[in-house]
């Protein structure tokens, strides 16, 4: 309320000062454009360099002064990285840990969210602030229990043990609560009138008109199982049963760790989350800024 | 109201307490088995000592905690961990809180930029590491290789304890940037046009608009923003594990990468101290968490 008031105050010199600002206005524009390339240019800059350079031979990459776009454009960092390390295992891998965590998550995270919206239950708001409570406990400080309970389960190394742990998720639970709350009440009568019981009800009415929250945490927990490092990195001991991101780790570490062959695997690991950024943005915003909005 | 419909009320009210936590059951199993057992885990294994293969051998107590008090060690990883979140997160906030009032100011190409800035988004933190380990190379490396055209000699920018800890953070921020301005983006969008409107109409623009009416707005935003940057960067991770390993000299070596030097590099489990440091991790994480939700609530919402 306090920055309304001060409006007018902000108007008198403003309007007194107006034609002398029409120069300094156009300069001003100049540099926000000006600032603004530089950002854009520096933020872009490694996303053009990854692409430059998976298609650079070793020694254009190596050059003084670096080279900035590929002479002749060879695919050579494409098959050197695939025999570096099972990166075709690997990305397999991944596409299957990420798959299986969305799916379980989005069905967990639909459960427990229809149970705190439309299901009578006696502590609902204790219960519901516990889910919550979920949230706030960083991973990385209860990392080495979860390993020694993975480990002695046997579960060391394989995708049991990469998948496990994520299969519920506090913030799906929350995010769809949020939009089934929004359910209008008439057309869940309605349902009820028509005989469907809850089972029916949840998947034949409420999942298909939720497909918009759906999709946008789909797509947050694709993106952070497909990204993750710690958990993989400890819980896998072969190069097999690691996944894409412990294997470009790997990459620049092996004997054979040459720039080309780097970025050439950062390629192949961007292309599904390319595509859901450029594609997906919307839904993305949606479930990055559920918390920042409110 | 009693009468003849009311008897099978109970009953149904009965199945559907049932149901609802049977639905519940999947997500507590999950979070009782990873994240409350575990919680309490790292408790009991901070408070015991443990043997060669990390097994809890006999309880020690506080040991841990007075050990890690007086350690010179522990005492520079918590600096390190302070200046990687203050190299992290102001930067990062107001570079995005700049780029985003920038953008405000009715300019073309909006919805380009935003598209640009986003792009980030879709590196993980390995690849973003692995790439900026590319560029940060001392030889090879396209940032050394700008110098010399400059006339200026290599950086060591991974290897040179001066210059590790700024280099990671700058991998950081770049990792990030898309996300703040995302936030601060969706911030300014839920401001009421009504009172932006109204400050234009009165002659308000540029700096003006942007220090009486758009920063002030922004405040919520902001504070989620500085919040969760500080959580995200005393998590961080992988960018250390993959560009400096904690080094050189341990000028990088985070709260987070002492947990995993303890517990399991070089085949160390020492998971006794290493749960101990979790332990401080998991309070300074909760303190900043409760800072968000006491000061949120009181003081910084303005609308």
């Amino acid at each position: 309320m306090t920055t309304l008031t001060k409006a007018p105050e902000v108007a008198e010199p403003a309007r007194a000062a107006r034609r002398p600002l029409q120069l300094r206005a156009r300069l001003g524009r100049a540099g926000v454009y000006a600032v603004l390339a530089v950002a854009v240019l520096t933020v872009a800059f490694p996303v053009y360099y990854v692409f430059a350079g998976a298609f650079m031979r070793p020694d254009e990459i190596a050059s003084y002064p670096p080279a900035m776009v590929p002479h002749s454009v060879t695919g050579q960092n494409f098959s050197g990285a695939v025999h570096a390390i099972p990166l075709v295992r690997q990305y397999g891998n991944s596409v299957l840990v990420a798959g299986l965590i969305t799916l379980a998550q989005l069905f967990t995270s639909v459960l427990a969210a229809y149970a705190f919206v439309f299901l009578p239950m006696r502590g609902r708001a204790v219960v519901f602030g516990l889910f919550l409570a979920t949230l706030m406990v960083p991973w990385e400080a209860i990392i080495i229990p979860n390993y020694l309970t993975l480990s002695g389960w046997g579960l060391g190394n394989t995708y049991f043990g990469l998948v496990l742990p994520f299969l519920a998720s506090g913030f799906g639970t929350f995010l769809l609560r949020q939009s089934f709350r929004q359910f209008p009440g008439e057309l869940r009568d309605a349902a009820r009138i028509d005989g469907a019981g809850h089972w029916r009800f949840l998947w034949r009415i409420l999942v298909p008109l939720n497909k918009p929250a759906l999709a946008a945490l789909a797509i947050y927990v694709f993106l952070s199982s497909w990204n993750q490092y710690f958990w993989p990195l400890i819980i896998t001991r072969t190069a097999e049963m690691q996944t894409l991101q412990i294997g470009l780790s790997s990459l620049r570490d092996s004997e054979m760790a040459d720039p080309g062959l780097i970025l050439a695997g950062v390629v192949l690991s961007l292309l599904p989350t390319l595509a859901l950024v450029l594609f997906g943005q919307r839904f993305i915003v949606r479930g990055l800024t559920a918390g920042a909005v409110r | 109201m009693p009468t003849a419909s009311s008897p099978p009320e109970p009953r149904r009210r009965l199945g559907e307490h049932g149901l609802a936590w049977a639905f519940l059951l999947p997500s507590v199993v999950v979070f009782a088995l990873f994240i409350l057992y575990p919680l309490g885990r790292t408790f009991y294994l901070s408070a015991h000592a443990n043997d060669l293969f990390g097994a809890p051998s006999r309880y020690v107590g506080m040991k841990h905690y007075t050990d890690l008090l007086s350690s010179a060690d522990f005492r520079h990883t918590l600096v390190t961990t302070a200046l990687f979140v203050l190299f992290t997160v102001v930067p990062g906030v107001l570079g995005a809180l700049l780029l985003v009032l920038l953008m405000e100011s009715r300019i073309r190409g909006v919805r380009l930029l935003r598209s640009a800035f986003a792009l980030p988004f879709a590196f993980s933190v390995a690849s973003a590491s692995v790439v900026f380990s590319v560029f940060y190379n001392p030889a090879s490396g396209v940032l050394n290789g700008l110098l010399s055209n400059l006339g200026l000699g290599p950086v060591g920018w991974l290897t040179d304890s001066k210059w590790a800890l700024l280099s990671v953070a700058v991998s950081t921020i770049w990792m990030n940037l898309g996300y703040n301005v995302l936030v601060l983006s969706a911030g300014i969008g839920s401001i009421p046009g009504e009172i932006t409107e109204a400050a234009r109409l009165d002659g308000a623009s540029g700096l003006r608009l942007a220090r009486s009416i758009t920063v002030p707005m922004l405040g919520p935003s902001l504070f989620f923003l500085v919040v969760i940057s500080t959580v995200n960067a005393l998590q961080s991770f992988g960018q250390i594990h993959i560009l400096t390993r904690g080094g050189p000299d341990g000028s990088t070596r985070t709260l987070v990468y002492s947990v995993y030097e303890k517990a399991f590099a070089y085949g160390s489990s020492d998971f006794g101290t290493a749960s101990a440091q979790a332990v401080v991790l998991m309070v300074v994480v909760l303190a900043c968490t409760a800072v968000q939700f006491g000061v949120l609530e009181r003081k910084v919402h303005y609308a």
